[in-house]
């Protein structure tokens, strides 16, 4: 009898669990098995997602654990940027099939459900993706690390240095959440320690909103001399597509707050020219990280990779060279004391150079302010940035002191 | 300078204005739709996506050696097939209208005797679909697409500088309102269509072809979406998620102009533009909610909507 298709549904539905059972019943021995958690379907897919997992594979290859004597595996997830979903994939993975290790996690909403689970299964969590700062403050634990930035060091860097070039005025549009927010008091404070004024700023809902030119008005109405643009993805490209159509942009400095490369491919140079923003990691910075760009091409060879897919990569580069260290079996058995060896060993790789984690689960190394080429001073696909300054490493993110983190012993 | 609670009077005409070109996209998308519901009985949730669809149609016909080359190196047109921002005003919406056509005479059609919910699944399950597939292939973040020449810089209105480029907009869009107001209701062609809706068999025994009439209203109202595509390129991000941002409010514009209504959509799409325009002055984080705070309003005074009629 042919199966209907109802049948066929049923007998597909059934089948899952049984397919999921037989990857966790594969018995461990010395295998290591690394999660990469991301969005591969949603907005933040171009600046983690499936490149994100190619640069963990890049790790693995690079690492050769085949030599060492044990295997990598790597997993990829969806969390669809919904803290439930991500924390309930999480707990699958550490329960059920084995999984060491999750990395990348962007979205601060997941990052910090996904933290809480690492902490209560003992296992480790190594943030790439999440700009959130309380990862490494309030919600700090000894077994989650915050890699490649976060809030306050992008705060620091571009609202720090927009004072100093002489942009004393701010006004920010502000997307209606924690992120947002949290973005825009941060820099507020940077603002107004060197000498600089708020004058005002609109928050708008999120998500939801597309246009962008009324908050633009409103902006520029205020005669601030820097358009302070707190949200991210899809929302800075509108905004500053927008600032630059209204013409905002031969009045007002515009101060993006977190953009990736891959948002200003997206916007294009001529709308992007002559943005200032912050980034811990640039394909061209030097020859090391155009060598970690040039062997990761093979994985997506139309993109190059962002800081938070280079986080990823440095981040299990250095857990593999940590668990190797220590012994597998040890690395598997305790996440806490794995992460205190992850501090005790200075990190290096192509992508950040020497590094080191403190204490407190912050990754340290050096922050980079970039401006954004013209066209004409663009070479070709990707040759976006021009540096402006960086901010040394012991400098770059929140004192161990001012975050409030109980390992901090503050 | 004259000032109305608080806010600067340029400042506030310059908002209305920016109300008025942002309800000329609700209105040309709840159109579509008013126009897809009243003679198809499909509530087209693909609606969104088609738009996103019309948007990248006229980023592909832009450049097209760009995203051959994405999809498979080595793949190339010459570069006279390369169509600017004028052609792909008329040729996106040709090419999404007939995908439309295609999505109509393979799935669509078999919903028509089935209650309303089953065409709301299925579009919702291809606006799926079609979101998925390009973000595949385009990724997420999205595709730079330049304002056209004629109508870069801006305009002194007197109270602000407007963009040449959105009053471009304002006008296209009213036209095209206008235009499909007036074959409906207007025209003999309306005239059939109206009545192939009351009465299919009716029509159909009058020697009028039915079928072809409601699959070329559906490639019609997503030639619609497709349009309005085109005409957002140039401003909004061109990403795959750009149609399902719009899709929630225009189904709110629908229903208060109430459902299947053409002039009641075009007119709720523009009034809830300046709605939304204000609320962004005198609070912007309640724009999106205000909307909706209409809708219940509507629907508690009128059930069938500002200009349905009621069942």
């Amino acid at each position: 009898m042919p199966m209907s298709r109802r049948g066929l549904l049923g007998s597909a539905a059934a089948a899952l669990p049984i397919l999921g059972a037989r990857r966790g019943g594969a018995q461990p021995g010395s295998v290591l098995r690394i999660g990469v958690l991301t969005d591969l379907s949603g907005p933040y897919q171009d600046v983690s997602g499936p490149l994100a997992v190619g640069a963990a594979q890049l790790a693995a290859e690079d690492f050769g654990a085949g030599a060492k004597g044990f295997k990598v595996e790597i997993l990829q997830a969806d969390h669809q940027n919904k803290a439930d979903i991500g924390a309930g994939i999480a707990r699958q993975w550490f329960d059920r099939d084995g999984v060491d290790i999750i990395v990348e996690v962007a979205n601060s909403a997941v990052a910090l459900a996904v933290g809480g689970v690492a902490r209560d299964k003992n296992k480790v969590y190594i943030n790439s993706g999440a700009a959130t700062s309380d990862l490494t403050a309030a919600a700090c634990n000894a077994n989650t690390v915050h890699w490649a930035y976060d809030t306050y060091m992008l705060a620091k860097s571009t609202g720090g240095a927009t004072v100093k070039a002489g942009g004393d005025t701010w006004f920010f549009v502000t997307a209606d959440y924690a992120f947002g927010q949290a973005l825009q008091r941060d820099v507020t404070g940077f603002v107004t320690e060197a000498g600089g004024k708020v004058i005002g700023s609109v928050k708008y809902p999120f998500p939801g909103t597309t246009d962008f030119s009324s908050l633009l008005l409103q902006a520029q109405a205020s005669g601030a001399k820097v358009l302070g643009i707190a949200n991210a993805g899809a929302d800075t490209v509108n905004t500053i597509k927008q600032a630059h159509e209204f013409g905002i942009t031969a009045r007002m400095k515009l101060a993006g707050l977190l953009v990736f490369l891959s948002d200003v491919h997206s916007m294009g140079l001529p709308v992007a020219q002559g943005l200032v923003l912050t980034n811990s990691f640039y394909w061209d910075l030097n020859d090391r990280t155009r060598a970690f760009a040039e062997r990761l091409r093979p994985k997506s060879p139309s993109r190059r990779p962002t800081m938070v897919q280079a986080g990823t990569y440095s981040s299990v580069l250095h857990y593999l060279k940590v668990a190797s260290a220590m012994g597998v079996p040890q690395a598997k058995q305790d996440g806490a004391a794995t992460v205190a060896q992850l501090k005790a060993m200075p990190t290096e790789d192509d992508a950040f150079g020497p590094g080191k984690i403190r204490v407190d689960g912050r990754k340290i190394h050096p922050s980079y302010l970039w401006e954004v080429k013209t066209p004409a001073e663009s070479r070709g696909p990707w040759d976006y940035y021009k540096p402006l300054g960086s901010t040394p490493a012991d400098q770059a993110f929140r004192p161990l002191d001012k975050g409030g983190c109980a390992l901090a012993g503050t | 300078m004259i000032s109305i609670f608080g806010v600067p009077g340029p400042l506030l005409f310059g908002q209305l204005s920016l109300g008025l070109i942002n309800g000329a996209f609700y209105a040309l998308l709840s159109l579509g739709l008013a126009v897809i519901f009243g003679m198809l009985n499909i509530i087209n949730f693909a609606h969104g996506a088609l738009f996103m669809l019309g948007a990248f149609a006229s980023w592909m016909l832009l450049v097209p050696n760009t995203w051959l080359a994405m999809i498979s190196p080595g793949l190339s047109v010459p570069d006279w097939l390369s169509l600017g921002y004028w052609p792909a005003l008329v040729v996106a919406p040709v090419l999404v209208g007939a995908f439309g056509l295609l999505l109509e005479r393979t799935v669509i059609r078999r919903l028509y005797k089935l209650d309303h919910l089953y065409g709301l699944l299925l579009t919702f399950g291809m606006a799926l679909i079609i979101e998925g597939l390009a973000r595949n292939a385009f990724g997420s973040s999205g595709m730079p697409y330049r304002t056209p020449d004629a109508l870069q810089g801006p305009v002194n209105l007197g109270f602000m500088f407007m963009p040449k480029y959105r009053l471009w907009v304002l006008l296209a869009a009213g036209g095209m309102c206008l235009l499909t107001w007036f074959l409906i209701e207007r025209t003999q062609l309306g005239a059939r269509l109206r009545a192939a809706t009351e009465n299919p068999d009716l029509v159909q025994a009058f020697g009028v072809n039915v079928p072809r009439m409601i699959s070329l209203t559906y490639a019609g109202g997503v030639a619609l979406a497709a349009f309005a595509g085109v005409l957002a390129a140039p401003i909004y991000s061109v990403n795959p998620n750009m149609g399902s941002n719009f899709i929630i409010t225009v189904f709110a514009v629908v229903v208060i102009g109430g459902m299947g209504s053409i002039l009641g959509s075009i007119v709720t799409g523009f009034g809830l533009g300046i709605v939304e325009g204000l609320t962004k002055v005198f609070y912007p984080q309640a724009s999106a909610t205000v909307i909706f705070v209409v809708m219940v309003i509507v629907l508690l005074a009128r059930p069938a909507g500002l200009f349905g009629k009621a069942a």
